[in-house]
């Protein structure tokens, strides 16, 4: 925990900060609703947000709706991760191209410039500590991921409800942001008031406090800010046993739910796509017409698909059961023994846009269960 | 590596072509500069110009860096344009990757190498350090099993080979026709304790995944243990940096941590179906 100064400022100044923010130079991104769902995208300012939308989430399920409470982030998790603007769906990473008879590579530019996360979860936050671990440290190093993230500005936002999908807290992730953010927010609607507390997480975020000369918060606004906090955390929809968990895991190849699951499990690769640490890409070539270049790009990919584990012959993963199998024990097992903890952040994301509501809570207690 | 990005592959220049089987050939190629020495087991990417980029291991004596040699067979699209190279032509390479054969460990024991197929290339440049000193090891034994004679990779090199006092190589295909004289089954068939200590001996092995499972069993079964038998793994693979996931093997990425692994690093997956 940092030492550093609690301040708050009146709802209506949201604005003031995010402005603060775009002066800098830093393109704003955040939630917006749009179709039905809060998803991600440019912001104009404070207008932009969700103001007084609300979700409601179940297995399978996900449905915004009207609150009266007009909070600024009354929602939780949407379909959208970060990720979109770390690691793009689709990302051109070098042309190849014949001049004369030599062959030149051309490395496509990262231009993003300088780009700031509005509205981050502490999930969400250890989402982005996991993928920098994935492309950020080790013998290689992703460059483009790397220049990417070293021009963001993070505000986060601590969780003041729980969804009925979320499960931060059995996965030691939420509700409140503890690191890995240059502001972090508790939106406080109480009596007549609304209100926000904030704290920075780096000098960059104390020199735009400084800045905007907000007064401390009070001993009692924290309090009350603490019990929102404590409250979320009491209300979680689902709980994940994690005790012992990897090993159950890594030991269950051969169990036989995982052909129970795959009998329901449509191979979609919704859980993939909407989770904020599936990190799997593939490449595709695209020759131009005249064959004198060709592009390589890199796009998500899922280990539901068959051409994931395809080699000479035929997919390794044939079934279902196997894929499912693979993806399950990657995130809240291998991960463990990849990258030092598991891939799975709590978010709930794969529970609500499974199309068979699929919930990884369930199946998980399910393959630890029978085997002991 | 260059210094580009770690998935931006380097031109390099074919300087010879050796067409090893009727799908198979030996491609030599300009190290990428500043090129890394590469270890025997080691691979590398290989590009060509809007087909794709394959994995493909180093299968020259290490301890000629000056060169990189690849043995391809062609199965698909890229393998097959690679097995079509001329000298002169350009293509894309990136590497060394993954992990060695541990050779330190066979110092001083007896060495038994079980190849199947194209899995004696990888296999090749440790098999040209054994036989560079020779007498560093106890008995050295290369069993290969190839398809039909006509698919037997590096044949006169496994004549010479033979020729070698501390060598033994024994070669057997599946099937042949009349005028094949030498042994014919499955290469396990080869394997004999004659020719090796079991409580000591290193085992290196690469080949199709079902030859190899067969290969370590019956060694387990002669009392080999699991620790001194080594293989190498073949998954899908799309970067060989750990960034894409397609290489994964229960906990491990073949591509950082394999393509060599110790038996026991992998037994538990091993013995399951679709991992
Ligand atoms: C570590 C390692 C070392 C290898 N060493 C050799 C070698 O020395 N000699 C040799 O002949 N072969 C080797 N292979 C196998 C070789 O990589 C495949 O035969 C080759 O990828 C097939 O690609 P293709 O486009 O010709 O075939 P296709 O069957 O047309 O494949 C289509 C696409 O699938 C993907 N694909 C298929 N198989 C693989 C694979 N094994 N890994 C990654 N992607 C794959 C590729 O992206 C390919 O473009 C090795 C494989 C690995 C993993
Ligand atoms: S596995 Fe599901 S709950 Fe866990 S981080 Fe991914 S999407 Fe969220
Ligand atoms: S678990 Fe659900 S979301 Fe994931 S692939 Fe199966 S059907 Fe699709
Ligand atoms: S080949 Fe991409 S992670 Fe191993």
């Amino acid at each position: 925990m940092n030492a550093r100064t609690i301040f708050r400022f009146d709802a209506s100044r949201l604005g003031d900060l995010l402005d603060g923010i775009a002066e800098r130079g830093y393109r704003l991104l955040g939630p917006v609703a749009r179709e039905g769902a809060v998803v991600y995208d440019e912001l104009g300012g404070a207008d932009d947000l969700p103001r007084g939308w609300r979700d409601h989430q179940d297995p399978g399920r996900y449905r915004l709706e009207r609150s009266d409470r007009n909070l600024f982030f009354e929602f939780n998790m949407g379909p959208h991760g970060w990720k979109k603007y770390l690691l793009p769906a689709e990302e051109p990473l070098w042309r190849a191209l014949w001049r004369g008879e030599e062959m030149l590579f051309e490395e496509t530019n990262v231009d993003d410039g300088k780009r700031a996360f509005i509205g981050v979860r502490a999930c969400e936050l250890a989402a982005l500590a996991m993928l920098d671990r994935v492309f950020g440290e080790g013998d290689f190093r992703d460059d483009r991921y790397l220049a990417r993230r070293a021009n963001l500005f993070i505000v986060a936002v601590n969780c003041t409800r729980a969804g009925r999908t979320c499960f931060c807290t059995s996965m030691d992730t939420g509700p409140e942001a503890r690191s890995g953010f240059d502001l972090v927010l508790t939106e406080v609607a109480h009596g007549g008031a609304h209100f926000f507390q904030v704290a920075a997480g780096t000098t960059r975020g104390d020199a735009l406090l400084d800045a905007l000369a907000f007064e401390e918060a009070s001993p009692a606004d924290r309090n009350l800010a603490k019990r929102l906090l404590d409250e979320a955390a009491r209300s979680m929809g689902r709980h994940l046993n994690t005790g012992g968990l990897p090993e159950r895991l890594a030991g269950s190849g051969e169990h036989p739910h995982w052909q129970r699951i795959a009998a329901r499990c449509l191979a979609c690769a919704n859980c993939t796509m909407v989770c904020p640490t599936c990190f799997c890409n593939t490449v595709v070539d695209r020759p131009a017409l005249d064959g004198r270049s060709a592009e390589r790009i890199r796009c998500w990919d899922s280990c539901f698909s068959a051409d994931f584990s395809y080699l000479h012959g035929g997919s390794i993963r044939q079934s279902t059961g196997s894929r499912y199998r693979q993806w399950m024990t990657h995130k809240l097992s291998s991960w463990v023994d990849q990258f030092g903890a598991s891939g799975c952040v709590g978010c709930g994301r794969c529970i609500a846009w499974c199309p068979v509501g699929i919930d990884i809570t369930e199946e998980a207690e399910r393959i630890g269960e029978e085997l002991s | 590596m260059s210094n580009g990005h770690v998935l931006t592959p380097v031109a390099t220049e074919v300087l010879s072509v050796r067409h090893e089987l009727r799908d198979t050939a030996t491609l030599s190629l300009l190290p990428p500069p500043g090129g890394a020495p590469f270890a025997p087991g080691q691979f590398s990417m290989l590009y060509v110009m809007g087909l794709g980029e394959i994995p493909i291991s180093l299968s020259g004596d290490p301890a000629e860096s000056g060169l990189w040699i690849h043995t391809i067979r062609g199965v698909g699209n890229v393998s097959q344009a690679l097995v079509r190279a001329i000298p002169g032509d350009r293509i894309g390479v990136r590497g060394p990757f993954g992990s060695a054969w541990p050779l330190d460990r066979a110092r001083g024991r007896d060495v038994l190498v079980v190849a199947g197929g194209i899995g004696l290339a990888p296999l090749r440049p440790l098999i040209y350090r054994l036989a560079a000193e020779p007498e560093a090891y106890g008995r050295i034994t290369v069993l290969y099993g190839a398809r039909t004679p006509e698919d037997i990779l590096y044949f006169h090199q496994l004549q010479a080979w033979k020729e070698s006092a501390r060598f033994h190589v024994r070669v057997t295909v599946d099937s042949g026709a009349d005028d094949w004289s030498g042994n014919l089954g499955p290469v396990t068939h080869l394997i004999s304790p004659v020719d090796f200590d079991p409580a000591s001996v290193v085992v290196f092995t690469c080949g199709p995944e079902i030859m190899m499972r067969f290969v370590i069993r019956l060694l387990l079964g002669l009392g080999v243990a699991g620790e001194r038998i080594f293989l190498s793994m073949e998954r899908n693979m799309k970067c060989a940096v750990g960034f894409c996931g397609h290489c994964q093997y229960g906990p491990h990425f073949v591509c950082k941590e394999g393509p060599v692994f110790g038996y026991d690093q992998v037994a538990h997956l091993l013995a399951e179906k679709e991992r």
